[in-house]
């Protein structure tokens, strides 16, 4: 980002803060947050405030959980019972679902932010102990999140009595090893308790019987991150950024063709056309779909219709995909629909934990064998029909959601593009010549 | 000897991340040792982990084989994963994969007859702005592979350069690790 004031042409009242320090000098030490305002807001809460308080305000800001499904933050957090049990606070780090990088830099570039957020949740739903689940393959992250967990325990920051409120909390880091299911809040809690990471069935909801049998709430990095500028700065602050019912700052990614891909703080509500344009600086060719908010929201054509489309949870809803995590891939003119889902199918039958079948049949053996008669030019109406059987099939049907993730790409594919799959049935080729694009 | 018989204080440190009655958590962090120490786990070591955690090595094998990470057979120096996924395909994974298969003369599973490279083809690593993306073993992310980047990385590699080194002489290194990135002189359809 460049140096100067950062607004949002959408919403001038916007200003970035989850990544106001993302990119600078130093930003990831206890230093240079302590220099900035670091840990006065869980000071003055945790000294002043009760935790029912922290969580109406969360609830009053409309802040939704920054992890794709959406679920406002604070109706999760009083889901937790007042019953004198250890309670624990777990950070989703596990960012996994393909188009989606944001909390990484989060960890990276400011860990302390996410701490102090852990800390507001902790205290929040009387939690005293807390780990951050984080992905195994982030090392960079790992390393600086730890090193400034470290920094916090020397200095108070963290541990026993913060801030002379009487208040404990303990935090923890514990890696995963490269497994999409473990974002699954429950496949998640499974991994940390060294098992085999398939989904729980819920009830009983992590809140009642959650890690280790105990009240549990998995909240995302760019969530817990939220916190700590929604208690910093009032609910009204931070709600009178963005929609009616979307409320605050986001954080966008943009990959693919991009001048600039990367990730962009914005508030809800901000047209695709401003953050792919003005933010990413345009396409670098000629584009014709987008994926709006990560690999498993349907693909939408790249047209002035769509890209004129807020991004907001309802608005993406009634346009026949989703918001997710906001995390944007532009696909282009030359590259065929067909060979990209089959990209994507692969990488969710991949991921298939197996439990149920229609996931582990459906995603990971009828729908990538499909795909492959596709691309070798041997599939004919019949497959076409039998891939939207399937579909139907397997959407709705399984323990968890990595199923209907595997099933919505291919049905925006088979709403908007469905001239490509027609044309490797007559033709047995693509209906685009795809050139190398490696530089 | 024992793998872990010397590092009583780190698994120690370990255990102590979890409840005292859950030594079972530490199963992941014990994998991920051995798997680092020794670029592969095998079945004597599931044994003995198993036997840390409190379960069976069964069970052990059945975690291992759930995740990417942990091998079951032996990798090479330089364990090369590869993202596969959409946005780094966009950016040209497929044509580097099969450019790494044919210098390396290795598919997954194989180690170079030197024993500095096995190859692995890996699901989106989330830095889907910077594909394509490789990752050396349990390393930062080597960013935004260019052609140019993956000679002078398997240069570096070759001579046993630490990585930490080598990165500095892939061109545009300043560039990476950022949360966006500019491409300069890449505008245009050109």
């Amino acid at each position: 980002m460049s140096e100067g004031p950062i607004t949002s042409g959408h919403d001038p009242r916007f200003t970035p803060t989850l990544y106001a320090h993302v990119g600078r000098p130093n930003s990831w030490t206890l230093d240079y947050y302590l220099g900035h305002g670091g840990y006065e807001t869980a000071r003055a809460v945790l000294t002043g405030k009760q935790p029912e308080e922290v969580v109406e305000e969360v609830k009053k800001s409309g802040l939704r959980g920054r992890g794709g499904a959406g679920f406002p933050t604070g109706v999760k957090w009083s889901f937790m019972p007042s019953d004198g049990q250890q309670h624990y606070l777990i950070a989703n780090a596990d960012e996994s679902e393909p188009a989606s990088f944001k909390d990484r830099y989060i960890m990276e570039d400011d860990p302390h932010q996410l701490i102090e957020g852990m800390i507001l949740g902790g205290f929040a739903i009387r939690a005293t102990k807390g780990y951050v689940y984080i992905r195994g393959e982030y090392k960079k992250a790992y390393d600086r999140l730890t090193a400034a967990i470290r920094e916090a325990y020397e200095r108070g920051y963290l541990g026993k009595n913060l801030f002379g409120s009487g208040f404990d909390f303990d935090l923890y880091v514990h890696r995963g090893a490269g497994a999409y299911i473990c974002g699954e809040e429950t496949a998640l809690m499974n991994s940390l308790e060294g098992l085999r990471a398939n989904p729980r069935m819920k009830p009983p909801f992590p809140a009642q019987s959650g890690l280790y049998g105990k009240p549990t709430t998995i909240n995302n990095i760019e969530s817990l991150a939220s916190v700590v500028h929604i208690l910093q700065r009032g609910a009204d602050w931070f709600a009178q950024m963005g929609t009616d019912r979307s409320k605050g700052m986001k954080l966008f990614q943009v990959s693919g063709p991009a001048r600039r891909p990367g990730v962009y703080e914005l508030p809800l509500g901000t047209p695709f056309r401003e953050l792919i344009y003005d933010w990413a600086g345009g396409p670098t060719e000629p584009i014709k779909a987008f994926i709006p908010g990560g690999s498993s929201t349907p693909l939408l054509p790249f047209t002035d219709e769509y890209l004129d489309l807020p991004m907001d949870y309802e608005s993406l809803v009634a346009a026949g995909s989703a918001l997710g995590t906001g995390g944007v891939i532009l696909i282009p003119e030359s590259v065929c629909i067909v060979d990209a889902m089959w990209n994507l199918i692969r990488f969710y039958g991949h991921e298939s934990c197996g439990k149920c079948t229609p996931c582990r049949e459906g995603v990971s053996g009828w729908l990538p064998q499909l795909f492959e008669k596709f691309e070798r030019g041997r599939a004919t109406q019949e497959d076409l029909k039998t891939m939207e059987d399937l579909l139907d099939q397997i959407e709705g049907r399984s323990f968890c959601p990595l199923a209907d993730a595997a099933v919505w790409p291919i049905r925006g594919a088979l709403r908007h593009f469905r001239d490509e799959f027609l044309h490797h049935i007559e033709h047995g080729t693509c209906a685009v010549k795809s050139g190398p694009r490696w530089r | 000897m024992g793998f872990f018989d010397d590092k009583q204080e780190w698994l120690a440190e370990v255990f102590a991340q979890y409840p005292e009655d859950r030594r079972r958590s530490a199963l992941m962090p014990l994998l991920r040792r051995v798997q680092q120490d020794e670029g592969y786990v095998d079945f004597e070591r599931m044994k003995e982990i198993a036997e840390l955690v409190g379960t069976t090595a069964t069970e052990v094998a059945g975690v291992m084989s759930f995740y990417s990470y942990y091998q079951g057979l032996p990798t090479g120096k330089y364990h090369i994963q590869v993202c596969r996924t959409l946005s780094c395909k966009l950016a040209g994974a497929d044509e580097l994969w099969h450019t790494l298969t044919e210098r390396l003369g290795i598919l997954p599973g194989e180690v170079t007859p030197d024993g500095r490279f096995s190859l692995q083809a890996v699901e989106c690593l989330g830095s889907c702005h910077t594909g394509p993306v490789i990752q050396v073993g349990d390393e930062p992310y080597v960013e935004r592979v260019t052609k140019a980047r993956l000679e002078a990385l398997l240069e570096g590699l070759m001579q046993d350069k630490p990585l930490d080194e080598v990165r500095k002489t892939l061109p545009d290194e300043d560039k990476m690790g950022k949360a966006t990135i500019e491409l300069d002189g890449e505008g245009g359809a050109s």
